[in-house]
Parts: structure tokens; sequence; C-alpha cells
């Protein structure tokens, strides 16, 4: 298939000098997670949105390469320099992967293009519990330290981080179990397999509307608006502890992206971002829409990178 | 639940316009079940954009198509050509591809679209009757479980070769070596890497397959002079007829492997070891065992079933949990966020139509599949009448896209090659291959399973038998590991008793 869309590209390789710049050829999209995650799913939304909407005058192949918790991804646009025809959605192993496991590359390596959304985290347990408030659960886990099992997917990765947090702010301590994916995680949760998790809305949503989840805190500085998630409080609310940690979605592209090609993608994801499927695509997944670009994009992630380092050193879960 | 549903569902899945996309689903899906390493997985994942335009029924009946056709599809290059186009049909190349040599290559065809039909079937029906019921019971399995699963399918293996057991645990151990390369989910560190990006994403299951399988068998052809008999065979048009009459003398095969396949299937990764059991099991309990492995038509009756019965049963966690049971099923489910539908426990509630039209598809898409490559065997049987000379090249470069496709590079053919001289050498010198193949597969889902039992046991062994089901399954396990070493001690003994009573009994 890609022999034909390279073919079919170089017979339209003959387009006039236009002021602005297009892509040429196919664009690469890189998952640096596997098939079927949050990161996929994006991925392949916008991917779905742009034949839809004809967005693109070029198609989009996706092309997960999971491998290193990620690193084989960020290093093949890593080692792609002024190439303007791949992009890389990232998610939280922009920054833990690095930092765990000393794989050389940095967000700095690469041309930020755009903040899509960020995505949060929700302290669940399962339904059948006692525990009404997160407070409960947080004296019940205290009374019994290391004997409450906190579920989460990989190790050392965002969800590892936030469990570490709540250890800290709480002076208790949790075994924490790492599954593969996010709705594994609630799965175990729901088959009692694990006794708290901190997985994100949507991968715990369906659960808990049928009754088989409960929702005990965010941890983030607000409340999130949807009408469904709106009585969940904070954990500064909840617990009195400032725990608050958001999940970049995120698009990068190469080291030196020429710059007109960077405009094309910032104006293409715009496009995307404002359909109306990305629209219900969020509210559904209760994921926070966070469009940015440029200097306040970079602004971000630098505040995100400082704040893994620091969270991580606290955790130690550094690279030794 | 009740018939009115499914009735509801079958009116959505029998409209033209759904029929139409099932075929072409079917027809998708089985040319990528041919193409090694274009799994069932890259080929939803490819086609997921074209469905954003359809209603969500119609987009999954074309997935779901492409997923039986995939099913169906991966038998064919496992005994034609001995490479497994997709992992479940490993163990089918065992007694598969020496039929074809023999010039059976219709028979067992036959035979093998006809178990996955069967095998595919027996789940569909469990699923609709009792979906809610076995959700319940899937919740029930966390990694102690699963992992006395995955002991059991081990245990099932051992004492099967009848080769030398030292040989077949160099072999096991090679395969666990290999699986063990890349990320270690529990603690987060690469392994056994040493600094090479490409071996990041450690070693693929189905590129070493292709190559220890297909190129090994080329190298090893090549040099032997060994010409395919299948010209002899001839282009028999009743072949799918005259092996029909045989089939329902393996019925114990075909209830055992569908039972097996559906058990296996509720955990990701299960079509594959349930194969494998199933095809173990078949061999034990066969009274022919010496036949399985030289072109014994159960021993593909076996695994055919159980790797339909467990992909069917890899939906049922997707629409009841939310979960993915294959790689396959987690694309698909991304697919559903997609489509605006949210998987879990409420789709059947809230998304009937949906849900039973899916249901429902599952029932005429394997109908209109496996009449489709019925309808094929004598062309897929002529394949083997092209002379060797200008066959063997064509597979080389099928196996190179299937390499390449996997992960969209070139190492994996490179590493395919390297397989290619490692399932040479192993053949050579009379190593089993199979131990290899289900070490490499298994090895980091057990691995996993284990570990996070033990993390949740705070180190306590203990975990595998105090919950129940994992106990006796793991019970199950002990029992196999241990009959190898009891069977000859009470041959001998009750071989002796035997002698003492009729002198000419043996």
């Amino acid at each position: 298939m890609n022999v034909l869309v390279a073919l079919v590209s170089i017979l339209f390789l003959v387009t006039p000098a236009a002021a602005a710049w297009e892509p040429t050829k196919p664009i690469e999209f890189v998952v640096p997670a596997g098939t079927g995650g949050g990161a996929d799913q994006m991925a392949r939304l916008i991917h779905g949105i742009a034949e839809k909407h004809k967005l693109s005058p070029r198609p989009i192949v996706v092309v997960n390469k999971s491998g290193g918790a990620g690193a084989e991804g960020f290093l093949h646009v890593k080692g792609k320099k002024g190439d303007a025809h791949t992009i890389i959605i990232t998610l939280s192993n922009l920054f833990t992967t690095p930092l765990h496991t000393g794989v050389p590359f940095n967000w700095k390596d690469l041309t930020p293009v755009a903040r899509l959304a960020l995505d949060q985290f929700i302290l669940w347990v399962n339904a059948e519990t006692p525990y009404k408030t997160a407070k409960e659960y947080a004296a019940a886990v205290k009374e019994k330290s290391g004997q409450f099992k906190m579920g989460g997917t990989g190790s050392a990765q965002e969800d590892q981080i936030i469990t570490i947090q709540l250890e800290q702010a709480l002076g208790v301590k949790f075994t924490y179990v790492p599954f593969k994916g996010g709705g594994e995680v609630c799965v175990n949760l729901v088959g009692k397999h694990v006794d708290s998790t901190v997985n994100n809305p949507i991968e715990c949503a369906s659960h808990w509307k049928a009754g088989r989840v409960r929702p005990l805190a965010v941890f983030d500085t607000g409340r999130i608006p949807e009408p469904d998630w709106k009585d969940i409080p904070t954990v500064k609310d909840a617990l009195g502890a400032d725990i608050s940690y958001n999940m970049l979605r995120g698009i990068f592209g190469p080291p030196d992206m020429p710059k007109e090609a960077v405009e094309w993608y910032v104006a293409f994801l715009k496009k995307v971002y404002d359909t109306p499927e990305f629209k219900e695509y969020l509210s559904k997944g209760a994921l926070k829409p966070a469009f940015a670009t440029g200097a306040e994009y970079v602004k971000w992630v630098e505040g995100a990178e400082q704040l893994h380092k620091d969270l991580m050193t606290k955790g130690g879960l550094l690279k030794k | 639940m009740g018939f009115e549903n499914l009735f509801l569902g079958f009116q959505v899945a029998l409209s033209p316009f759904n029929i139409f996309i099932a075929v072409v689903g079917i027809a998708l899906g089985t040319i990528i079940g041919v193409l090694p390493g274009l799994g069932g997985a890259n080929g939803v994942a490819i086609l997921l954009p074209l469905t954003f335009t359809m209603p969500p029924t119609s987009a999954i009946i074309l997935l779901t198509s492409i997923y039986w056709g995939a099913l169906f599809g991966g038998a064919i290059t496992s005994v034609l050509f001995n490479i497994p186009g997709e992992p479940w049909s490993v163990a089918t190349t065992f007694d598969g591809y020496p039929m074809a040599k023999q010039g059976q290559g219709g028979q067992a065809l036959t035979a093998a679209f006809t178990s996955s039909f069967v095998g595919a079937w027996f789940s569909i029906v469990l699923i609709t009757f009792f979906a809610p019921v076995l959700a319940e019971i899937a919740l029930k399995f966390g990694p102690p479980e699963f992992f006395a699963i995955q002991l059991l399918t081990f245990s099932s293996f051992v004492g099967l070769g009848g080769g030398n057991p030292l040989k077949s645990l160099v072999s096991i151990l090679f395969g666990f070596m290999l699986a063990s390369v890349g990320l270690d989910i529990v603690t987060g560190q690469l392994r056994l890497t040493f600094g090479f990006v490409d071996l990041m994403k450690g070693f693929n299951f189905i590129v070493a397959v292709i190559g220890l399988f297909g190129v090994g068998e080329i190298l090893l052809s090549v040099e032997e002079g060994l010409r395919f008999q299948g010209a002899r065979a001839g282009m028999n048009t009743r072949v799918v007829l005259d092996t029909w009459k045989i089939l329902p003398r393996y019925y114990r095969t075909f209830v055992r492997g569908s039972f097996i396949g559906f058990w296996m299937g509720f955990k990701p990764g299960g079509a594959t070891p349930a194969s494998f059991m199933s095809y173990a099991f078949a061999k034990r309990f066969s009274r022919h065992p010496e036949r399985f492995g030289k072109g014994e038509i159960e021993g593909i009756v076996a695994p055919e079933t159980a790797a339909h019965s467990a992909g069917v049963a890899a939906m049922l966690p997707m629409i009841t949990l939310g979960i993915p049971g294959s790689p396959t099923a987690a694309v698909m489910l991304g697919g559903l966020i997609i489509w605006g539908l949210q998987p879990g426990p409420m789709l059947f509630k809230e998304q009937p139509e949906f849900v039973w039209g899916l249901i429902a598809s599952m029932y005429t898409g394997n109908v209109i599949g496996v009449l489709m490559v019925l309808a094929c065997v004598p062309f897929f049987a002529a394949i083997l009448r092209i002379p060797f000379a200008i066959l063997t090249p064509v597979i080389v470069v099928v196996c190179a896209i299937g390499a390449y496709a996997v992960n969209n590079a070139m190492i994996d053919v490179w590493y395919m090659l390297i397989f290619g001289v490692v399932g040479y050498v192993f053949k050579k010198l009379d190593y089993p291959l199979a131990p290899l193949v289900l070490a490499l597969v298994l090895g980091d889902l057990a691995e996993n399973a284990l570990r996070q039992s033990l993390i949740m046991s705070q180190g306590s062994l203990g975990i595998f038998f105090t919950r129940p089901i994992a106990a006796v399954i793991t019970a199950l396990a002990i029992f196999f590991f241990v009959l190898p070493l009891v069977t000859p001690w009470w041959r001998t003994r009750r071989g002796a008793a035997a002698t003492a009573a009729t002198p000419r009994g043996h």
C-alpha cells in the first residue's frame, strides 16, 4: 500500500510552487505506544477526520513504534532531522522514558507543533468496597499500610508517579502492580484483583456507569466541567493533598523541521481540533481541551519536564 | 436477553449493504491472513479510518469480517508452504505441511477451514446465550489465574516431543531468552538491548516464525532437492466433500478444541496458546500419537478449532467489559470510541442494535467466510503444481514483505533471515522448533503474569494455590508435568501385571 501511495505522489509531484508549504508526499504519523491505547486512538481519530473532511492533500500513515516504552518512536523521529513529512504524538513517556531508562532523547531534540488536549487522572475504588470518600479510603490504607494494591499502567510512568505522590502526601504505602494497558487495569479493579487505580476517566467510564467502580477524587486543580463528572471532588478538597497531574496529548515534529511545514501542521491540527468529531471525542473521554502552539506550548512542556524530574527524583525513579 | 434481540441483530446483519460489507471484509481479511506479518491487527488498523463515514454497525461488521478472513486465511500458507500466516496457525503447520507434501493439500485445507468454522460457531453460540454470565467469570481471572493457564499450556507440551528431552529444554530456554529482550514492564527498564535501538522492541514472534519455519524449510528443501508432490494430487473438486466424510470421526477433538479455545480466548494472546494446547491434548489422547507430525488430519483439526474458537471468544471481553481479548480487538475497541460508542458493560443496554448486529454478523460472517474459502480450496491446492524453482523465490519475497510489514522496519527482514538459518541448523541437528516458538510467544505473557502475582502476594507462591480457580488450573498443570515421569513407571507395572496374566500380551 505504501508503494502505491508513493507512486501516486510521484505522479503528482509537479505541483505549482505556491507561496504556502504543503505536504508533497504521505505524512508518517508516529505513535510511540501500542495499538488501541489512548495515544493510538487519538492519532487514528486525527487520521480519520483528515480523510473525512479532506484536510490534507496527502494521505497520513499511522505507524506504531512502541518499543522500549516509546523510545523506539522518539529515536526514529529524532533521526529524521529536517524532515517535513513526519510527526509524532506524545504522551507522558516523552519525559518519563528518558529519565527512567537513560535512552538518549529529550523533547528539546524535537520541534514542538501543537498541544491538543490534557488527560485527567482519577482515584477509583471498586463499588462494592465501603469507601464512599477519598478520606475513608485513605484512613483504611493508613491503618494497613502496604497491604493495599494500586494497579496502574506500566512502571515508572504516570500512574506510578501519581501513586508515589499520593503515598508521600498521605504518609502511606501502596503495593504498586503494573499492567500493560489502562483498560486492563480497570477490569482488574472490577475483578477485585487490585484495591484502587488512578485510571484516566475514559478507561473506567463505562464500568462506572454500570455501577462497578467508584470515583473518589480528581488529580487536578479544578473539577472536570463535564456534566457527568462535575460531582467528583478534587484531591485537594477531598484529602487536603495538593496533587495535580495532567497527561500531554500533543504533537511534535523532527529536529529542525522547516518553519513553513510547522505552520502548515499547526493550521491542519487546528482544523482537526475544531471539527465536531474531535470535540465530541474530548467531551466523551473527559479530556481537557487545550489547544496551544508556539511559545505557549514550549513553556508548558518546559514546566512539565521540570515537574517530572522533581516527581521522579522524589519517587526514586530516575535512572541510576 | 432473548430471541427478539438476536432477531433484531439478524435484521441488521442481513441487510444487503451489510452482507456486501462482510464479503468485501472477508476477501480482504483472507489476503491479509495469507500474507504472513500483515496480521489481523495491522489490517484492521489500516482500514479503520475508512469506517468513519459508515454507520457503526456496518463499520464493526467490516472490521470483524476482516478478522474472520484473517483467521481462515492464516491456515493457507501454513499448510501449503510451512509458513504460518498468523501466530495461531503455527501448530497447523505440524501436520498440515506434511499432508501437502504428500499431495493431500486439498484435504488439509478443507479440514482446517471446516474446523475453524466449527470452533467459531461453538464460541458464537456461547456468546449469544451466556455473554453476561461469561463476562462475570472472565472478571475472576486476574494475574494468578492467567499465569496458571500459561503453566498449563507449557505442561501440556512436556514430554510430547518424543525426542531428546535435553534438546527440548535447550530449545525452550533459547525461546525464553529471546522473549526477554526489550522492555521489562514490571521495572520499566530495558533488558538485553546492549544499547541497540533495534533491539528495544524485542523479537517479534511472527518474524521469528516466518524465519524459523518458512525460510528454514526452504533452505532445507534446496539442500535436499525435495520436490512437492502436489502436482500428482490433481485438481479434484470433490476434495471438500470427500474430506467431510472423514471429519466426523474426530468429533471429540472438535469438542475439546472448541472448549480449550473458548476458555483461553478470554485473555489477550489467547488464540495462540489455545491452538498449541489443543494440539498437545489431541496427540496425548490419540490412539495413534506416533502419526502426529507426519500428516495426521486430526493434527489440523485440533489447533484450527481452538484458534478460531479463541478468536471469537476474544470478542467477548471487548463487548462486555471494554477490554480487548486480542491485539485486533484492541484496534476495534479504539474504533468503537471513534464511532462515538463507549465500550464496556453498558454497551449491551445502550446500543442493543449495535451489539446484537455484531453478534448476528458473527454467524453470517463465518458462514460467508467458510463458503468463500472452501470454494477456493482446489485453487489453493493447485498453487503447489507450480514448479518449485518458480514458487520458492516467490515465497521468499512474500516472507520478506510479511516480515517488513510487521513494523515497517527493514531490520525485521534481516531478523527473518537469521531466524531462517537458526531454523535450518535446528532441524539439521534435530532440535525441536515447537518449544522455542511456544516459549517465545508465551514467555513474555507468563513472566508478566507471574511477577504481577508475586507483587500482589508480596512474594508468596501460595497465591497460586489459595485462589480457587488458580488452584485448580495449577494442580492440573502440575499433573501434566508429572505425567511423563509417572507414565513409564505405570506402564512397566501394568505391563508386568499383564504379562503375568497373559504371556502373549504386549
